[in-house]
């Protein structure tokens, strides 16, 4: 990566970010909490039978991220799924079975499942 | 199938005990009414516990709160039917009890790519800065009214000003995470979560003071923080935030991390720059302060993690968006770690001036197994708890203080009925006699003898001038222990014994605890009206303490009990109880 030499090329760099995001608005992007607190309750393992899952399923327009602690300790393995088009969910608690559930009927139906965590905060 | 609505139900503690019934009579009346398109989901928690059982109707947007299982029929057919609200039910107040600026990257980015946090409008603040005089950052920061996250709430901005005003050939930025309190983990999330937003708000730190050396002092204890802050450091370098000449300003900066060896009091500013020395972690006096002189005796400017990263979003924002968040003397909001006997145990982020009980009732969902509240420790071992009659007070800095607790860094541990308060006060400062570095008597010895007269008073030993005795000492230390953490450390008892006197006087008067906690004085009794004569509890006991003929009823010697609760446990008749 070449360097950001003044305020008008970090301008520039974010809107190749962002250009370059605009082929991922048609991907599905999952979001897993892994923290300290999410990898201790089992994110990572629940980050691999997704990738697991997916590649059975056949589905390859997808995304996964790992990002910081989402906050829901209480609900830990916590995922966010965002669908094309779609506001996004997050589904807290999940396990293999709940990802199973979430392929067959989100991913694949566009059908919302037990589980969802509603949005509780505002942000900037 | 795909559904044109859905109708989500909150089946998380407190709205729990209804959403079935809600949940399989809207289902019911879909049935009936032959409506096929419209799923009932459940969910976790809506965060507003206290006006539960909740309802939000989807892509509607219309959240029903107080909903009983019989106002149902009437939401399917007015509602989903005819399409029309029901207004007596609507919860109006859309407003979340949360408000993410902290935590506003964390959980949405991922940490370990730079460009999702630039995305973000990451490094805008600080290249916005570089364009102002320093002074103009350092006033942007004191008008937003910005006060430390680390525990003292000293004013941001004027802290940056003193350390600005030294003149010296060599400054120092430092970033405390060091995080040490019991119950714990809003620094550790945020390290975890969005480096990215601390090493913008150090550098928008050292570009205003005049220093280009930063450090970030963090625990060995949190590896995942520190693999993803140095993974951070070295993205900012290859893009040029940190390094020479950043963003072609001329401002030079690099940030390096520290690692402590995880005692307590290296928190203290004075203790952490001498661990970063290579010295003891000891405290010194102050002043001098670190501002004047500190790491390697030169001006240093020590900010806690969350300070930091509040930083960028005021450059970016202003101060006057910041300040009108927050009530008159604290801006901003504050990151708590909610833990101990409440539902939803997790990492939240509220305005300066909620109510506790918006955060215990409403965020918190409330106390587990749905048990009584009795208190909430604030400010960890430090701090001191609030009760009850505390509920409604909107919490900052100040008001905390008035009540004899303290902010702190955001550890809030949640107590119920089965805590007894005499005990959590000696588990506190039974924490900071481990933790005390010894340099100074009145911590070293004074609260160890301070946790001595609570050991008597747990075990029923203590008499009323050992009460007096307890108030009197702790008064003594704190004004006289050197540092913050002696200084500090009598508060849980303090604050126990004025909220929680009617406990104190239960362990010496009557010489039992309240809450059945303290085990020296629980006795295990067998009542013999219930008990069945089974034999389980002889077979149990580890110190043949019960005796008894096959069926009749059993008895315990108490001289021979040793209170392990085996029996109690094992008794299938409910025959044992505490007293
Ligand atoms: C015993 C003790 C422990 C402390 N631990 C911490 C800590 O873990 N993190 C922190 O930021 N500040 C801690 N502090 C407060 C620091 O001394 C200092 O005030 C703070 O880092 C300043 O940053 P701020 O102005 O941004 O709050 C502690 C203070 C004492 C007395
Ligand atoms: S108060 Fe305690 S921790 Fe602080 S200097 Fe004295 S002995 Fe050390």
């Amino acid at each position: 990566m070449k360097k950001i030499n003044s305020y008008d090329e970090l301008i520039k760099h974010k809107k190749e970010i962002e250009k370059n995001k605009r082929s991922e608005l048609n991907k599905i992007i999952i979001k897993i909490s892994l923290a300290t607190c999410g990898i201790a309750a089992g994110g990572s393992h629940i980050k691999d039978y997704i990738i697991k899952r997916l590649e059975e399923e056949n589905i390859k327009e997808y995304i996964i991220k790992d990002v910081g602690c989402m906050g829901y300790c209480y609900l830990e393995p916590t995922i966010e799924i965002t669908l094309p088009g779609y506001q996004p969910v997050v589904y807290g608690n999940v396990d293999e079975h709940k990802i199973d559930e979430i392929i067959e009927k989100y991913l694949i139906n566009h059908e919302i499942v037990d589980g969802i965590i509603p949005i509780n905060y505002e942000t900037i | 199938m795909s559904y044109q609505r859905y109708c989500l139900v909150c089946n998380s503690s407190k709205c729990g005990h209804y959403s079935k019934a809600i949940a399989d009579n809207i289902k019911h009346y879909l049935r009936e009414n032959n409506i096929k398109d419209i799923k009932v989901v459940m969910t976790e928690c809506f965060g507003l516990c206290k006006q539960g059982p909740i309802v939000k109707i989807m892509p509607d947007n219309i959240v029903y709160s107080g909903v009983k299982p019989m106002d149902t029929k009437e939401i399917v057919e007015k509602h989903l039917i005819n399409g029309e609200v029901v207004s007596r039910l609507v919860h109006e107040n859309k407003k979340s009890k949360q408000l993410k600026i902290v935590l506003r990257n964390c959980g949405f980015i991922d940490p370990e790519n730079i460009d999702d946090y630039i995305e973000k409008d990451g490094y805008f603040a600080l290249a916005k800065a570089l364009k102002m005089s320093r002074m103009d950052v350092i006033n942007e920061i004191k008008l937003s009214g910005l006060r430390g996250r680390g525990g003292g709430g000293f004013p941001t901005g004027l802290k940056w000003e003193y350390a600005y005003k030294q003149n010296s050939d060599q400054k120092y930025v430092v970033c405390n995470a060091d995080e040490g309190d019991p119950g714990a983990f809003m620094d550790r999330s945020v390290l975890e979560g969005d480096p990215h937003s601390v090493i913008e708000g150090m550098l928008i730190c050292g570009y205003a003071i005049g220093s280009n050396k930063g450090l970030v002092y963090t625990r060995a204890e949190y590896p995942l923080a520190v693999k993803r802050l140095s993974k951070a450091i070295k993205d900012a370098r290859e893009y040029g935030f940190l390094g020479n000449n950043i963003m072609g300003s001329g401002f030079n900066f690099d940030i390096e991390i520290k690692y402590g060896a995880g005692a307590f009091v290296c928190g203290e500013e004075t203790a952490l720059i001498r661990s970063m020395e290579g010295e003891r972690g000891e405290p010194t006096s102050k002043p001098p302060y670190p501002a004047e002189s500190g790491y390697w005796d030169k001006p240093t400017n020590v900010n806690n993690v969350e300070t930091f990263a509040n930083v960028p979003v005021i450059i970016n924002k202003g101060a006057n968006w910041f300040n009108k968040i927050g009530t008159e003397k604290s801006k901003g909001t504050k990151v708590f770690a909610l833990a101990g006997k409440i539902n939803n145990v997790g990492l939240i982020e509220v305005p300066m001036g909620i109510t506790l009980r918006e955060i215990i009732f409403d965020i918190g969902g409330g106390i587990k197994d749905g048990k009584r509240f009795k208190a909430v420790q604030t400010g960890g071992p430090s701090g001191g708890c609030l009760t009850e009659k505390d509920l409604d007070t909107p919490i900052d800095y100040d008001t905390l203080l008035a009540k004899g607790s303290m902010m702190g860094s955001g550890g809030m541990i949640v107590m119920d009925e089965d805590d007894c308060m005499v005990a959590v006060a000696k588990f506190y400062l039974e924490f900071t006699v481990d933790e005390s570095c010894g340099k100074c008597t009145p911590c070293r010895v004074g609260n160890k003898r301070l946790y001595e007269l609570l050991e008597k008073v747990t075990s029923g030993k203590a008499t009323f001038s050992d009460l007096d005795k307890i108030k009197n000492l702790s008064n003594v230390i704190k004004d006289t222990a050197l540092c913050g953490l002696g200084q500090t450390a009598p508060n849980p008892v303090l604050s126990t014994i004025t909220n929680f006197w009617d406990e104190y006087v239960a362990h010496v008067n009557e010489k039992s605890c309240p809450s059945g906690q303290c085990k020296e004085l629980i006795r295990y009794i067998i009542d013999h009206n219930k008990c069945v004569g089974c034999t389980a509890c002889v077979r149990v006991c580890p110190v043949y303490a019960i005796s008894g003929k096959v069926r009749e009823p059993h008895t315990i010697d108490q001289d021979k009990c040793i209170k392990c609760g085996a029996c109690y446990n094992t008794c299938k008749f409910d025959a044992i109880y505490k007293k």
